[in-house]
């Protein structure tokens, strides 16, 4: 085994550099299963009630592609797990990617990866030693999240099975991008390929559930890690011998993984690189104009899945106008945050979701900004005439353009399928409103992490953890009915619910200046500090 | 005669380590001038002070006339900047790493862009993840050369360059100094300094220990002297500019203040003179001298100190 010497020390190290992160991921995750579990006990309590909700549910085929099937419409955990299965089982993808990566590839990227490989360690320590992190890091995840699931008065053994199968998204995932890191050539490839690996694996289980028949999912979802670990349908059977295909497929991949390890160089891909320009573009004049070079890929791609999206959402939607009659939906619907029409209700709460996404889109993009510093590649810019507030502003305008561009063609697409459907011209103007109107928000966020890399450059990472509470806030605060003006303290509270509900201007100007003022705090703030690496 | 960088009692505290402690740093227009000091002495953070990339925290420093953190923009369209650690983006070629810091500097001249490239072997293709340390270097070098900066600050340069290209390095910066350009070379590499610069600043521990050109400073030292006399010596052991006196009959060794050489020589001839070899200082023990003493002696003095 000297191949994998000393991991454990490495282990170590990984726990030691994720000792916030991780702990902070966990705890935000085992909290939503634990509300959710108890919310939705309240608000089903008799058997009745949970069938007929589950059948609004398994009958609107939007939410079957959100969420998925409920698999038992008469136990309460079946229906508890809707939300956790769908979209946070995404959530829990991208934990395991970053995580991974993190460990992977951009270690390598940094060339520390190499100060590490030159010391008593085996050729593979670090692979297998972000493997140990992440099985680890999955197991602990799985056996609090079934902890607060039975904790919440529901089934032990399918809470087990539920908790057992995001163990298994952590290894799925983490497997995948570890493979991954392999074939790409840098860092931020790793993370793009990947995530587009678990987009896919939630499109195929969408598509699979929503074409089959009543909870009989097609092939599509069986492609599809995510699909798996539904179909262990927890509270619905306890299938566990779904978690063998989830286990061997994530062994299979960490296999291949060691071997495309053993015959690469370190630092470099599989894929080739070819030669580039000997010179610049005429574009490469300016800081923007490197900014938008280093971002451009990321954006094309973040744009391409938001346009994907949106279509997605846009022809969902038209598929509602068969439902009104079941007031459970309605009240399934409106309970996500809707005002008017179920169908618009759906619309606003799935922008409200696409917002988050964008945001998270805005925050990585700023982030370039402390990147480039402590990665020492500003100094030399910062060197130059260009001076600070103009290479500050670099990349805080890509991330507020980018977020901009993220959201008008989230609108296309969902206007594109959704007029298409109803056949009234209006609705795509309509759709693209209600999209651009989520940006004030989004810029909000953009302009906190800029501030914090101007004023407090070594807490950047705020940034993603303010996200996540935000969500936590918008997701927990109203099940928990926390008070108002709490739920009032996220950015998101005071957007407009479009399509449908009324624009009142108000908000969305202080918003716009709230985000003006971040922004130009984090300039200020950046050409008064010194550079920090 | 004028001064392209003054600075005076510069101070700087990162947190509890206090990494310039009162430096002080004159570089006359036209000149190299060579950067000296251990690992760790403040030669880098006092090029980020003079980059208005810092703030120092007491002292002053003019760089060309202005305040480096005040009038930083302006300053950089006149100065070229090349760090010990070039990096690169991973995705950018070399050329256009090259282009885009010329541009940003306020333009590059085409043609001794293409001339350096030649010169310095490097290809502009490449991406800058696959680049070794050498070439990542080059690309900087390149940029900051290929600009008409007046001033140069060169952070360590060269580290990673093969002997050849150290060559190149060498003439790159004879042709900017033949321009009247002034360049502030920070480096380890004692041949490098002995051949290219004017005068030298020796830095430990945040503070300028010696400052002036090569010859001023191996005066400073000493130089071993051994001869063979004619008869026995007088008096050279009372005189305080003689060090390490070793007698042996007729034969003396010693070590004398390079300044007193003259002086020493007097005596010896007295005495008559059979044979004579004398040993200048070399830059090593010059640098050495500095680099590991706390206090600045000779470590001839510490034996002495241990002798007695």
């Amino acid at each position: 085994m000297s191949a994998i010497a000393n991991s454990g020390k490495l282990v170590r190290l990984a726990l030691r550099r994720d000792r916030i992160v991780l702990p902070a991921w966990l705890v935000v995750f085992v909290l939503f299963a634990a509300v959710n579990a108890a919310a939705v006990a309240d608000l089903y309590p008799s058997v009745a009630s949970r069938v007929q909700a589950a059948g609004a549910s398994n009958s609107t085929p939007s939410l079957v592609m959100l969420y998925g099937w409920i698999y038992d419409p008469t136990a309460i955990g079946a229906i508890a797990i809707l939300k956790l299965g769908g979209p946070y089982a995404a959530l829990v993808g991208v934990l395991a990617i970053i995580l991974t990566n993190r460990h992977t590839r951009s270690e390598e990227e940094a060339g520390r990866l190499e100060l590490i490989g030159s010391t008593v360690v085996g050729r593979h320590s670090a692979l297998a030693a972000t493997m140990f992190t992440m099985v680890g890091a999955g197991v602990v995840l799985g056996l609090a999240t079934a902890a607060a699931l039975a904790a919440a008065g529901l089934p032990v053994a399918g809470s087990v099975a539920f908790g057992a199968a995001w163990t298994g998204l952590v290894l799925v995932f983490s497997a995948v991008t570890a493979f991954i890191a392999q074939l790409a050539q840098s860092s931020r490839t790793a993370t793009g390929l990947s995530v587009l690996a678990l987009g896919v694996a939630f499109v195929l289980r969408a598509v699979g559930d929503v074409t089959g028949h009543d909870r009989h999912p097609t092939f599509l979802t069986w492609l599809s890690p995510i699909g798996w670990a539904q179909q262990v349908r927890p509270y619905a059977g306890d299938r566990w011998w779904v978690l063998l295909i989830t286990l061997g497929f994530s062994v299979l991949l960490y296999a291949a993984a060691y071997v495309l390890a053993s015959r690469r160089d370190l630092g470099a891909g599989i894929l080739p690189d070819r030669p580039g320009r000997a010179t610049a573009s005429k574009a490469l004049r300016s800081p923007v104009g490197l900014a938008w070079r280093l971002q451009r890929n990321a954006l094309y791609g973040w744009a391409g899945g938001f346009l994907l999206m949106g279509l997605v959402f846009g022809s969902a939607a038209s598929g509602f106008g068969e439902l009104l009659n079941s007031p459970s939906a309605k009240q399934l619907i409106t309970a996500l945050g809707g005002e008017k029409g179920v169908t618009e209700a759906f619309m606003a709460a799935v922008f409200g979701i696409v917002a988050v996404i964008a945001s998270a889109y805005g925050i990585s993009a700023a982030l370039h900004l402390r990147g480039e510093e402590s990665e020492l590649r500003a100094e030399p810019l910062l060197a130059t005439r260009a001076g600070r507030v103009r290479w500050a502003w670099s990349h805080t305008f890509v991330a507020l353009a980018g977020t901009t561009v993220l959201l008008l063609v989230n609108g296309i697409g969902a206007g594109i399928t959704y007029a298409a459907h109803t056949g009234d011209g209006a609705d795509f103007g309509r759709l693209i409103v209600a999209a651009l109107v989520q940006l004030p928000a989004v810029w909000v966020l953009t302009g906190f992490v800029v501030a914090l890399f101007g004023l407090l450059p070594r807490l950047t990472v705020l940034g993603w953890v303010v996200l996540a509470a935000l969500v936590a806030l918008s997701e927990v605060g109203p099940l928990v009915k926390l008070d108002k003006t709490v739920l009032d303290v996220s950015p998101f509270a005071h957007i407009p619910k479009l399509p449908g509900g009324d624009v009142t201007v108000a908000p969305l100007a202080i918003l716009v200046g709230v985000a003006a003022v971040l922004v130009a705090a984090g300039l200020v703030g950046f050409r008064r500090r010194d550079i920090a690496p | 005669m004028t001064t392209a960088i003054s600075a005076s009692g510069l101070v700087k505290t990162f947190g509890r380590t206090r990494a310039l402690d009162g430096l002080d740093l004159s570089v006359r227009t036209g000149e190299v001038h060579g950067f000296l000091g251990p690992n760790g002495s403040g030669k880098t953070t006092t090029i980020r002070i003079l980059l208005g990339l810092l703030r120092a925290d007491a002292g002053t420093a003019e760089v060309l006339g202005g305040e480096p953190w005040r009038d930083a923009t302006t300053l950089h369209g006149r100065l070229a900047y090349v760090p010990g650690d070039v990096t690169l983006w991973p995705n950018l070629t070399g050329g256009e790493v090259i282009d885009l810091l010329g541009r940003l500097r306020g333009g590059l001249d085409p043609a001794r862009r293409r001339d350096l490239l030649e010169r310095f072997d490097l290809d502009p293709t490449k991406k800058g993840r696959t680049y070794s340390k050498g070439n990542k270097q080059k690309v900087g070098l390149v940029a900051a050369l290929a600009s008409d900066a007046e001033l140069l600050l060169l952070d360590e340069p060269t580290s990673g360059l093969d002997p050849l290209m150290e060559e190149v390095f060498q003439e790159c910066i004879r042709e900017v100094k033949a321009d009247g350009r002034t360049v502030l070379l920070s480096s380890h590499i004692l041949a490098e300094v002995e051949a290219l610069c004017d005068r030298v600043s020796i830095v430990r521990k945040g503070r300028t220990v010696e400052s002036g050109t090569l010859t001023e400073l191996r005066h400073l030292t000493r130089t071993s002297i051994n001869a063979d006399l004619a008869r026995s010596p007088n008096g050279l052991s009372s005189l305080d500019y003689v060090h390490d006196l070793e007698v042996d009959g007729t034969r003396v060794r010693f070590q004398v203040d390079t300044g007193r050489l003259d002086e020493v020589l007097r005596q010896l001839t007295d005495a008559g003179v059979r044979s004579l070899t004398s040993q200048p200082p070399t830059l090593e023990e010059l640098f050495l001298r500095h680099y590991e003493d706390p206090d600045a002696q000779l470590p001839a003095a510490r034996h002495e100190a241990a002798a007695r």
